[in-house]
């Protein structure tokens, strides 16, 4: 797997961007778009046109003019998080859409070739494209082959291959052809390329908000409007107890308590999420997607790719009975493997090298028998011996043709070792059968201690296979995944992801092939490889521009990653209040009650500068917490009784221990600098 | 705290404990419609009714016909219990003669018990006839608990079902709660507090010569068979003004015991119901231990602050320091036959179960020891609470735990299998903003307004906590008061009546829709990764969502009232 990119958190110019972004947003159209944020965009105005009103009337106004300064810090505060959040998105962008502009295609017409601009290729245009040309659109190849660079949207330099017909013939439009020539159908109208989307998409101009986000904006907006009323009705109550209660002071107050932490931090959590996708090269079509991803409790892998190596290799030479030395059977199987070029036949050499120190030798003289269909065996013929190997039933009749007897022995074997999950393959000389090779699929180093954090986290995974049902069963077991499908055709494994879904479960799969397609989209989170057909990719939610299908894993991480930040800012966000009523109510009301300095647990200096202490707290606090929305909590696999017990401690205890060392720290330096 | 005290603490718990399996399975049978031991009484009662009434109660309610029902049912109900009120004078069993209650009295008190508040502005031996006593209070005292039984089954319903369409049937639910719960233990309970000496009859008031000579009117009444329904469906409305602080209501400390242990019973196992019901007796267990942990934290400092007392009255000598095995602290308001230990648990019980019965004065305790009781009620009700309300009022505290907290695990958040998702919580905070909105709005109004302030008998913080306390009582459906506080004025009775039926109906309508919503839901599976809503860890959870919730939201006025008084009167001043 690639290395996620990594750019710095606070790379210069996104913080540059940021800062003007931040100003940009204090449009009140869009801050209507987040309650708690509006809120206190309108206690800012508020107190700073009283603010006017006082100067005017000549007041001592060096208390307001901090709190309205601050609560105006808070609002760019969390503009800047959102800025920042959406910045390196937008600087992916902008590199994108550069490479776009200035392609021209060449457009087939009945008169021949036509130059065009990319920017005007329609739905069924057929355009030639040659080496050293850039791809115009989007599209399926219907003629020819070729090696195309897709690194500007990849990331990744070595090229793929290209050509009509089968699994491999989409084509993305901004990436480049090295060699050959095709001919491309264009499948996207200009503005519905894949590249626009991707545009799009990394800039968050059509980001929307995902289910749990509005669930959690609900609660915000909840929260705020009990504050609200909570701080409403406090100037009521402090008239019956012939006290005052000001302006400003009561928007302070009502400042500190609605959640502005994670109000403000929300859209940049969820930014920065779909953002850790696109760093590890997915591109997630949608928000909810990546939040879809965390929910997931079913992952559909296929085997071959994404648990094992991808090809079967020799693991072991079996010698028949009457076979002494397991070096002939070794040396036999050898020669025959010598010109087969297949990933099997060179791992069948590489093991008697291994094994038995036997090397390449010259292939003078030998004559080859390739593989077919119908015999089912390939060998050599050399020195006048007949080396076969091959299925079991094959050779066997091959040697009883030869006149030779086969012990019933080497039944068992074949059996024992087709049961162990492995093929076997018989190798033979002349009549005489030497024994067998047994080709196994190979399991990734560290699948399955994957698959343990998986299941610690309470996700099923399912392997996917065409094998028959032993040989799967036997990886599966191998692999150590919970469950596993075999002899799959793609009707099962539609059906498959239907059953876990009407039992509640969430499922998350990976596929190529067109006959993926209506299992990509039944799935909760179908990430399509870009190697893929435009088939596969229109029906996945997720597209892996590496096309490494055990990426998945990591998808879900960042999902379950994306709504822990969420929801352990939200705790210490409502945490916090507790520390910021110790420090406003006894200051608020110290002149009516003096009695109430009692509460002043945290010896704040004086009323003026506990109010304002509470106030910088609440901005700073933002601030402090960008890197960690951006960045995300610490992720581990573990269930979730252990997540919620660590959680609840770090941010629920924390979020009421942390803001009580915090004030009184800013109190002190506010007093040092005779703010109040 | 005296030992005496504490253990008696320790085996009420201990008996509560032992009791909600008992209720928790019998209830899971009774709603569930399996077979219990008084099927063959019962069940041909319960068939006449239906009859009767000409219902289908076999017919499965969607959330929104449920509630109509439910509705209808009530707003009947409160319109029989006015209209006897104002007629009573032409109606029979009037031997005192006593002429119509006021409109507004009327109304308030209505609201007051169709709402299963029992709020009472009036007092009851010198205003209602034994008719409105008999058949319109007691009547509301069992139909408000029976309908707050059945939300809780429905809300657990809810919870338990899978793609369902329905959450049960109203009739159903009501009639059985009545018949098969509240009507069995209350006739049992009625005869031992009759065998104790309390009064059941239907005569005038008795006029007696006192010793000192001078003529007394001694009330009388059917008042065992109310008092047991009172407790039981955590009612709360005595037949006397004063309530269980009356000999005739609660003569001994026995009677006191049971009914201590009546109003919790119900309530507390409602959790087990959930628990069975859900399939999962454990999480039935930990709401349970967060409610207990609550009521313990209450009844140690309502009896710490009270057994502590007032320093003034005692550098005065007025009342003596607590001793081991003797009285002391703060006696004022208290009964000498219950003492500071039965009337500082009593008090803690009745406001954690939203039942409001008093055996003491709670506007007499300390500031602290009265922060306490006010402090339950402030919570929503939800420390065993009222029977179902406690249950259905903490689910809407479940909810909003499990949507904050359930994030932290990295799933979207689900309870017992049922994802909480934007239209659960849009619910769950209109009820929320609901309750804060009667509490702070109403109190906001009455601590400016003349016509509110008029009624205080203490001004200062004093008064604050007064205005406070009956509103907040009146939301949480609790009913009982400061007594400081003359509420019997048309602006009280009208706010009250207002404070009383929002707290009740606009509150559970949200959280009925939450239950039909979740009832459509399909269940995810249990694993590893799935948020744990049992064990001490999820207890906490809801035990601090509880507090901080409602400590954010009434902390600012609980600090211009009890908590400055209390602080006032360390530094000598009283109210």
């Amino acid at each position: 797997m690639a290395p996620p990119k990594r750019t710095s958190l606070f790379d210069r110019a996104i913080v540059r961007a940021a800062v003007g972004d931040a100003f940009r947003k204090l449009d009140p159209r869009l801050q209507a778009k987040n309650p708690v944020m509006f809120v206190v965009l309108v206690g800012a105005v508020l107190v700073s046109v009283l603010l006017v009103r006082d100067v005017a009337r000549g007041k001592d106004v060096l208390f307001n003019v901090q709190i309205a300064l601050w609560l105006w810090f808070t609002l760019l505060f969390a503009n800047f998080a959102e800025a920042m959040a959406e910045g390196r998105g937008k600087a992916q962008a902008a590199a994108l859409r550069r490479g776009r502009t200035e392609t021209m295609a060449r457009l087939q017409t009945r008169k021949g070739e036509e130059m065009v601009p990319a920017t005007t290729l329609r739905k069924g245009d057929c355009v030639v494209v040659e080496a050293g040309q850039v791809i115009p659109g989007d599209g399926t190849v219907v003629e020819g082959i070729a090696s195309v660079d897709e690194s500007a949207i990849t990331g990744e330099s070595a090229p793929v291959i290209r050509e009509s017909g089968g699994d491999c013939s989409a084509v993305t439009g901004g990436t480049r052809v090295l060699s050959d020539r095709i001919v491309v159908e264009i499948t996207s109208n200009p503005g519905e390329t894949f590249l626009d989307r991707m545009i799009a998409l990394v800039e968050g101009a059509s980001r929307q908000k995902t289910p749990n986000e509005i669930a959690l904006s609900i609660l915000l907006a909840g929260l705020t409007i009990v504050f609200l009323i909570a701080t409403v009705t406090l100037r009521p109550f402090a008239l019956y107890a012939r006290g005052v209660a000001t302006t400003p002071v009561l928007i302070a107050l009502l400042v500190c308590l609605i959640p502005t932490t994670i109000g403000g931090l929300l859209s940049a959590i969820g930014i920065a999420g779909m953002d850790r996708v696109l760093q590890h090269n997915v591109l997630a079509m949608s928000g909810r997607a990546v939040e879809a991803a965390g929910d997931v409790n079913v992952l559909l892998l296929d085997k071959t790719g994404t648990i094992t190596l991808g090809n079967r290799q020799a693991t072991d030479f079996f010698p028949a009975p009457g076979v002494l030395a397991a070096s002939d059977l070794a040396e036999a199987a050898q020669l025959s493997s010598l010109a087969d070029e297949t990933p099997e036949g060179r791992s069948i050499v590489i093991l008697a090298k291994e094994k038995f120190g036997l090397r390449g030798r010259h292939v003078e003289g030998m004559h080859f028998i390739p593989f077919s269909a119908t015999t089912r065996m390939s060998g050599v013929d050399w020195n006048g011996r007949r080396i076969r190997k091959g299925a079991g039933e094959a050779v066997i009749e091959w040697v009883r043709g030869l006149g030779g007897r086969v012990d019933p022995a080497v039944t068992d074997l074949l059996n024992r070792i087709s049961a162990e999950g492995a093929t076997p393959l018989l190798v033979s000389d002349d009549a005489k059968i030497l024994g067998v090779i047994a080709l196994r699929d190979v399991v990734k180093p560290g699948m399955r201690d994957r698959f343990d954090r998986l299941r610690a986290m309470g996700i099923k995974t399912i392997m996917i296979t065409g094998d028959n049902p032993l040989t799967a069963a036997a990886i599966a077991r191998e692999a150590g995944v919970d469950d596993f499908l075999a002899q799959a055709t793609p009707e099962q494994k539609l059906a498959l992801i239907r059953k876990e879904q009407e039992g509640g479960n969430l499922v998350a799969m990976t596929g190529d092939g067109t006959n993926d397609a209506p299992a990509l989209a039944q799935a909760d989170v179908g990430v399509a490889m870009n190697t893929g057909t435009q088939a596969a990719r229109e029906a996945g939610n997720m597209v892996d521009l590496d096309s490494n299908p055990t990426k998945l894993i990591e998808v879900v991480e960042i999902g379950k990653q994306l709504l822990m930040t969420r929801g352990s800012l939200t705790t210490f966000s409502i945490a916090n209040d507790v520390a910021k009523y110790f420090a406003i109510l006894p200051a608020r009301f110290a002149a009516t009650y003096p009695a109430l300095t009692a509460l002043n647990v945290m010896r704040l200096g004086n009323p003026r500068s506990a109010i304002l202490s509470a106030v910088i707290f609440n901005a700073l606090i933002i601030i402090a917490l960008i890197p960690l929305a951006l960045r995300g909590v610490r992720y581990r696999p573990l269930g979730a009784a252990r997540i919620l017990a660590r959680n609840l401690w770090i941010y629920g205890v924390g979020g009421v221990i942390v803001p009580f060392v915090g004030i009184k720290l800013i109190d002190w330096i506010v007093l040092a600098l005779h703010l109040a | 705290m005296t030992t005496i005290n504490f253990v008696e603490i320790l085996v009420y718990l201990a008996i509560i404990v032992a009791l909600t399996p008992l209720m928790g399975g019998y209830m899971k049978r009774v709603f569930s419609g399996e077979r219990t031991f008084l099927d063959p009484v019962l069940r041909p009662i319960e068939r006449a009714i239906y009859r009767a009434c000409g219902v289908n109660a076999s017919q499965d309610q969607g959330w929104v016909d449920w509630t109509v029902t439910m509705l209808i049912v009530n707003a009947a109900s409160l319109v029989i219990l006015y209209a006897m009120q104002r007629l009573q004078q032409w109606l029979p069993f009037n031997p005192n003669k006593f002429g119509p209650v006021s409109p507004d009295s009327s109304w308030n008190t209505a609201v007051s018990f169709t709402t299963n508040t029992n709020w009472q502005g009036y007092s009851g031996e010198s205003t209602m006839s034994h008719l409105t006593q008999m058949a319109g209070l007691a009547l509301h005292n069992f139909l408000s608990a029976a309908t707050g039984i059945a939300i809780a089954v429905a809300v657990i319903r809810g919870v338990a079902r899978e793609k369902a369409k329905g959450i049960g049937n109203f009739w159903f639910d009501c009639t059985r709660s009545i018949l098969w719960v509240l009507l069995p233990i209350s006739l049992v309970a009625a005869l031992f507090l009759v065998s104790r000496g309390v009064v059941q009859n239907f005569r005038a008031d008795v006029v007696v010569k006192t010793v000192e000579g001078v003529e007394q009117k001694i009330a009388q009444g059917p008042v065992a068979s109310q008092e047991a329904i009172k407790e039981l469906g955590t009612n709360g409305g005595g037949f006397f003004n004063a309530n269980s602080a009356h000999p005739y209501e609660n003569p001994t400390p026995g009677t006191n015991f049971l009914e201590m242990i009546l109003i919790f019973a119900v309530g507390a196992g409602l959790t087990n119901t959930l628990g069975r019901m859900t399939g999962s007796v454990r999480h039935g267990w930990a709401v349970f231990g967060a409610m207990a942990l609550m009521f313990l934290a209450g009844v140690f400092v309502c009896e710490w602050a009270e057994q502590k007392g007032n320093p003034i009255h005692q550098k005065l000598g007025v009342a003596a320091a607590p001793t081991d095995g003797g009285t002391g602290g703060n006696m004022e308001g208290k009964e000498v036959r219950f003492g500071i230990g039965d009337s500082a648990l009593f008090a803690t019980i009745t406001t954690d179960a939203s039942c409001g019965a008093i055996n003491s004065w709670h506007d007499s305790f300390t500031p602290i020891g009265g922060l306490v009781p006010m402090a339950n009620i402030a919570t929503g009700e939800v420390i065993v609470g009222g029977v179902g309300a406690g249950l259905y009022g903490m689910f809407l505290f479940i909810v909003l735990a499990v949507f904050i907290a359930g994030l932290m695990v990295g799933r979207t958040p689900e309870y017992l299998g049922k994802k909480i998702e934007a239209h659960e919580v849009k619910l769950a905070m209109l009820s929320v903003l609901i309750l804060t909105l009667c509490i702070l709005g109403f109190s906001a109004a009455a601590a400016v307004l003349p016509a509110g302030l008029s009624s205080l008998n203490n001004r200062g913080p004093h008064g604050l906590s007064e205005i406070l306390y009956a509103y907040i009582s009146g939301a949480g459906n609790n009913g009982s008061a400061f007594a400081g506080l003359n509420a019997n004025t048309p602006f009280w009775n009208t706010t009250l009546g207002f404070d009383m039926f929002f707290g009740r109906f606009f509150m559970l309508i949200p959280i009925l829709g939450i239950a039909g919503s979740l009832a459509a839901k399909k269940k995810v599976p249990e694993s590893a990764g799935t948020f744990p809503v049992t064990g001490p860890i999820f207890s906490f959870l809801l035990v601090s969502v509880i507090v901080i919730v409602g400590a954010l939201t009434f902390f600012p006025a609980f600090s211009l009232g009890p908590i400055v008084e209390q602080l006032l009167m360390k530094a000598g001043t009283l109210f």
